[in-house]
């Protein structure tokens, strides 16, 4: 560890929150994501267990309305979308670029002090008696028929989604004219392809949703019509503008995990990945493609069949690119020389969960079948799969691959080999059954349900208790490790990369001079010896 | 399918079976390669696992192989093509009612729903249908965004304030279904719910006449034709006539021609300046806020029963 | 690194390089690559407003052209004549600043500013005034009682909203403007370094080219001139 690095290059609260450090920002986020995603746990958590009870055990369907409405708001918009691009992309793209920054460092802190306004909108809306609209705003309801803090929460959303913006520009910058000489783009790692791709997504999907809470604000606001059909508004018109970046939104949420997936599977199997162009490829075209999906969540909307046919066709389409992935990941196992730490058993959960809730996804892309299990649980089982069975165990296998990186310590692995384990079995025990609870009808959003379906439920809670447990420990050893963990080298892994080759944690600057590049990513063929340990 | 434990919804609509034969389709195909990739991921991990700290790192990686690639996308692009195009014929095949089906008309509101039969029998939460015969729902909503389904029938749709939406199916077997409200519409939205009852023939036609005064909603309607006095111009020359007008072609000022269908015809109650019908002064004024959708609903049963052949032509 | 620790200096124009760049070739290449993303972010949020006033206007066409026949044209006219005119003093400013022409920089940034503050000026003080006082604001003062009355206050949001975002974002290019002007007072910009100005030019431009859009989208609909 070298004597002065980022985390105590300066002292003080002023030197956290005043700072352009990327990845002290990293850090703030971090800090502020998991804040977040205890919020949005502890609703899960009450909703659950509300359904062990057909009447429901501890809430009026008010409060439980209140419940998933926060959950989904707080998980998506303040955990998923910022965790990896916010947490891990902030703290790597410039190392792994071999930069001593992103582009514009000001604007970075900037993204932060907007994301906490934005969020602080939404825990003012939660702390003043929560919103139940769903995370969707649907209207007529959300402008005409609610009376909760409706324009807090759409305007902590509405201002969370310019920190995005921000983000994605400030990546994609960073990504096209600060690459070390010699780094050409197929040289990149994956993960910083699989940031570009989403960097893309931010850019081009957020502002449109952010006009469309504005106006759904205003609407609210001033009692105007724009989508009220009484005054020759149409609320079908919300939904195409609300989806035309929603949809893109879930490709934010899973392609920066399926970039750090990229790069556990070859660190742990010590091999190139198969395929780098493919799933280089892949990334970009789920990122294009996913802008032409959106009507799929509204084939019983009203919208005419003919739209229908269309969007599940695309749908169909967009699922091509992530199989490609899945085999690709696969086919680098093959020959390797594969150890089960922690970030690789992440990663070999998350190859086989997206791959369920991938598949799932066909389901709902089909139209017959849609006509059945939209908006049942069967939807609810199908995200769940890829936002954690995906998504989290992404992020959950780069926070502790990169761990050793930004913190300069080593967390116990046992440890996190048994919460790793634990979260997988109690993932699958909590959102299996709700494939079984959809196709046999139980809708979502349903605070109450008939008694027929209770056993399921119960499974399902009992699974979420699990789950919930394996959660905790990481915070716990995590944080522990900070003081007490031992000290990892620069390189404790023997993976490539450049944020491999300089100090851990990295100094203020990254790098004592800009490394030249001269190889491809990945370089495992290479003898052990030439892998550089700074 | 033992009943202790259902994995499915009783097949109860001519539409069911199929839905769920292209269910198992995917399910087929879900689990097929679900379990090829775990088993492969499970082996290639336990076989190439790293034996020991210092092992070299592996020799001729292999880390291209286009055929492959080519392989694993094909098939899966024909796979979804199947799953696309099977589904979209049943969608397609079951988007539009029979030209038979009955029509029965459902008005959802926070947080109930009224169902009313042409002959004016009406019911809450509850909708009673013959076994075997096509029912069309024509549905709006009062308020917010409703949804209609029927897990037995595998069938739903949105109920949209200010516009209709339609949703048909044919039940095969008697007995009682639950739907349930499918669209998040606030406090009350889990219980809005019911019950379908499927019912023999005769047990349905007993039902349908039982309580009922006679009083058809057509009947109704040309009570509220005189009440709200559209005897006055459409029975007069001054506005179209009724007779024979409904499901047929009609040419509007602006050269369009539309269908006049239930939703024209709720249109030109709510909203007459929308579309004037050629050749016509646009005089009509508007009926919003003081009539009922129920009440639209009667008064279009009404103009449906002066077809050509009708019994009276709705003039004075 | 604190933030308010920085690098360059504000006392002459040497050419300055943040920390993170190699040099200033890249600072700028950073930097419009950064701003044409921006203005990119920019036609996804101007093109959801656009997007919804399409649809609209197809379905209630004459309620819009009714709307539109309301506002003044001759006024909306005059405006578009100002803005295009604070685009070309804008463009005179970036051309300035290349040129390492300091006042001439600063007189064109200020009458930039001056014509932008009379666009804003006829737009609040003359014509939404006039608006709200003639009863054609939807949800606090709307009086329109012609036929399709909820669709003509339908036009009557989008008028609104859409030169409302697009004052807003005027009145934000006043306030960078103030804080250019400032710079280029003490000195920040030179031929070899003036980013920041060129960058704002692409802003500014960009804010004039939605006028462009905007104005016959809501001035001229259904008019023979």
């Amino acid at each position: 560890m070298p004597r002065v690095h980022y985390l105590n290059a300066d002292y003080g609260i002023k030197s956290w929150l005043l700072t352009t450090d990327h990845k002290r920002i990293a850090w703030l986020y971090l800090v502020s994501i998991t804040f977040f995603f205890s919020i949005g746990g502890v609703a899960a958590t009450l909703m659950r267990l509300n359904l062990l009870e057909p009447q429901g055990l501890i809430v009026e369907p008010e409060t439980y309305n209140k419940l998933f409405s926060m959950h989904g708001i707080v998980m998506i918009f303040f955990f998923l979308v910022p965790s990896i691009p916010a947490v891990l992309g902030n703290f790597l793209i410039p190392l792994m670029l071999g930069a001593r920054d992103v582009a514009f460092p000001r604007l970075n802190l900037l993204s932060w002090y907007v994301f906490m306004t934005g969020g602080s909108f939404v825990l003012y809306a939660l702390i003043a008696g929560g919103v139940d609209t769903g995370w969707t705003f649907y209207t007529p309801l959300s402008t005409l028929y609610l009376n909760t803090h409706v324009m807090a929460a759409a305007g902590g959303v509405f201002i969370a989604g310019f920190s995005s913006i921000l983000t994605g520009l400030n990546f994609v910058v960073t990504i096209h004219k600060m690459r070390a000489p010699g780094l050409t783009w197929f040289r990149l790692p994956l993960f910083i392809w699989a940031m570009y791709a989403t960097s893309i997504i931010f850019i081009i999907g957020t502002p449109v949703v952010a006009i469309t809470l504005a106006l759904l604000i205003i609407e609210r606001f001033f009692h105007v019509g724009i989508f009220d059909p009484a005054l020759g508004g149409d609320p079908i018109l919300f939904q195409h503008l609300f989806w035309f970046y929603s949809h893109p939104a879930v490709y934010v949420m899973i392609l920066p995990s399926m970039g750090v997936v990229s790069e556990l599977v070859t660190a742990f199997s010590r091999k190139k990945i198969f395929g780098y162009h493919f799933i280089a490829f892949s990334s970009v075209a789920i990122a294009v493609i996913g802008f032409l999906v959106w009507g799929h969540h509204m084939f019983v909307s009203g919208q005419s069949v003919y739209a229908g046919l269309v969007f599940s066709a695309l749908s169909m389409a967009v699922a091509i690119p992530s199989a490609v992935k899945v085999f690709n990941w696969t086919a680098t196992l093959y020959k390797g020389s594969i150890s089960y730490e922690a970030p690789m058993l992440y990663a070999l959960g998350f190859i086989g969960l997206f791959t369920i809730g991938g598949l799932t996804g066909l389901y709902l892309a089909t139209t017959a079948i849609d006509q059945h299990v939209h908006a049942t649980y069967f939807v609810i089982a199908h995200f769940h799969y890829i936002m954690v069975g995906g998504a989290v165990m992404g992020y959950m296998g780069g926070i502790h691959y990169w761990w050793p990186k930004i913190s300069g310590r080593l967390y116990p692995d046992a440890w996190a080999r048994v919460a790793a384990i634990i979260i997988f079995v109690g993932f699958n025990l909590t959102f299996f059954p709700q494939f079984i609870l959809g196709y046999l009808g139980m809708p979502r959003r349903y605070a109450v349900y008939p008694p027929e379906f209770q056993t399921l439920n119960v499974i399902s809670t009992a699974g979420a208790s699990i789950l919930g447990l394996g959660y905790i420990i990481p915070l716990i050893y995590l944080a522990w490790s900070i003081r007490y963990g031992p000290v990892a080298g620069p390189n404790p892994w023997k993976a490539t990369g450049l944020e491999w080759t300089t100090s851990s944690p990295p100094t203020t600057h990254n790098f004592e001079e800009t490394p030249v590049v001269t190889e491809e990513p990945y370089g495992y063929d290479r003898l052990a010896e030439e892998i550089q340990v700074a | 399918m033992p009943h202790a434990f259902p994995l499915f919804p009783q097949e109860a609509s001519t539409l069911a079976p199929a839905v769920d034969h292209l269910f198992y389709f995917l399910t087929a195909v879900s689990v097929f390669f679900s379990a090829l990739i775990f088993l492969l991921v499970f082996y290639f991990a336990v076989k190439y696992r790293r034996r020991s700290k210092d092992e070299p790192l592996p020799k001729n990686q292999i880390i291209n192989n286009i055929p492959l690639e080519v392989m694993w996308t094909v098939i899966p692009m024909i796979l979804v093509a199947i799953m696309y195009f099977w589904g979209a014929d049943i969608f397609v095949k079951n988007a539009q009612p029979p030209k038979n089906a009955t029509e029965i008309f459902v008005i959802g509101k926070q947080w109930m729903w009224h169902i009313e039969h042409t002959n004016g029998k009406r019911e809450i939460n509850a909708l009673h249908i013959p076994v075997n015969v096509p029912i069309k729902l024509t549905m709006t909503s009062q308020d917010v965004i409703h949804d209609f389904f029927v897990p037995a029938f595998r069938v739903k749709k949105d109920v949209l304030p200010d516009r209709y939406t339609t949703e048909w199916f044919e039940a095969t077997r008697v007995g009682k279904y639950h739907f349930f409200c499918n669209q998040y519409c606030g406090m009350g939205h889990s219980l809005m719910r019911g019950w379908v009852y499927v019912m023999s023939p005769e047990d349905y036609q007993r039902w349908l006449e039982s309580g009922v005064s006679g009083v058809t909603m057509a009947d109704q309607g040309e009570t509220l034709y005189h009440q709200f006095g559209c005897i006055t111009c459409h029975g007069t020359g001054k506005g179209p006539a009724f007779a024979g007008l409904y499901g047929k072609p009609v040419k509007l000022t602006d050269g369009q021609t539309v269908i006049a269908s239930d939703a024209y015809i709720r249109e030109s109650i709510l909203y007459p300046t929308a579309q004037i019908v050629n050749g016509y002064p646009p005089i009509m004024p508007t009926f919003k806020g003081q009539v009922s959708e129920e009440q639209v609903l009667q008064l279009t049963a009404y103009i449906k029963s002066l077809g050509s052949t009708g019994r009276n032509t709705g003039t004075p | 690194m604190i933030a308010s620790r920085r690098k360059y200096k504000l006392h002459n124009s040497q050419a300055v390089v943040a920390e993170q760049f190699d040099d200033r070739t890249q600072q700028h290449e950073a930097a419009s690559l950064g701003m044409w993303i921006f203005l990119a972010t920019e036609v996804m949020f101007f093109g959801a407003l656009f997007t919804g006033y399409t649809i609209y206007r197809n379905l209630y066409t004459t309620a819009f052209e009714a709307g539109s026949h309301l506002l003044n044209a001759k006024i909306g006219a005059l405006n578009t004549a100002v803005l295009i005119g604070s685009s070309l003093t804008m463009a005179l400013a970036v051309h300035a600043a290349q040129t390492g022409m300091r006042k001439r920089l600063m007189t064109f940034l200020v009458s930039t500013m001056v014509l932008g503050g009379v666009f804003l000026y006829i737009k609040f003080a003359i014509e939404w005034v006039h608006d709200y006082r003639d009863g054609m604001v939807p949800g606090l003062h709307f009086t329109y009682s012609g036929p399709q009355a909820s669709h003509v206050a339908m036009f009557f949001c989008f008028y609104f909203i859409m030169t409302g975002v697009h004052a807003l974002h005027m009145i934000i290019g006043e306030g960078v403007m103030t804080v250019l002007l400032i710079m280029a007072w003490r000195g920040r910009f030179s031929k070899e370094s003036h980013n920041h100005i060129e960058m704002f030019g692409l802003y500014w431009h960009f804010i004039d080219i939605i006028w462009i859009f905007l104005f016959p989208l809501l001035y001229l609909l259904g008019a023979h001139y």
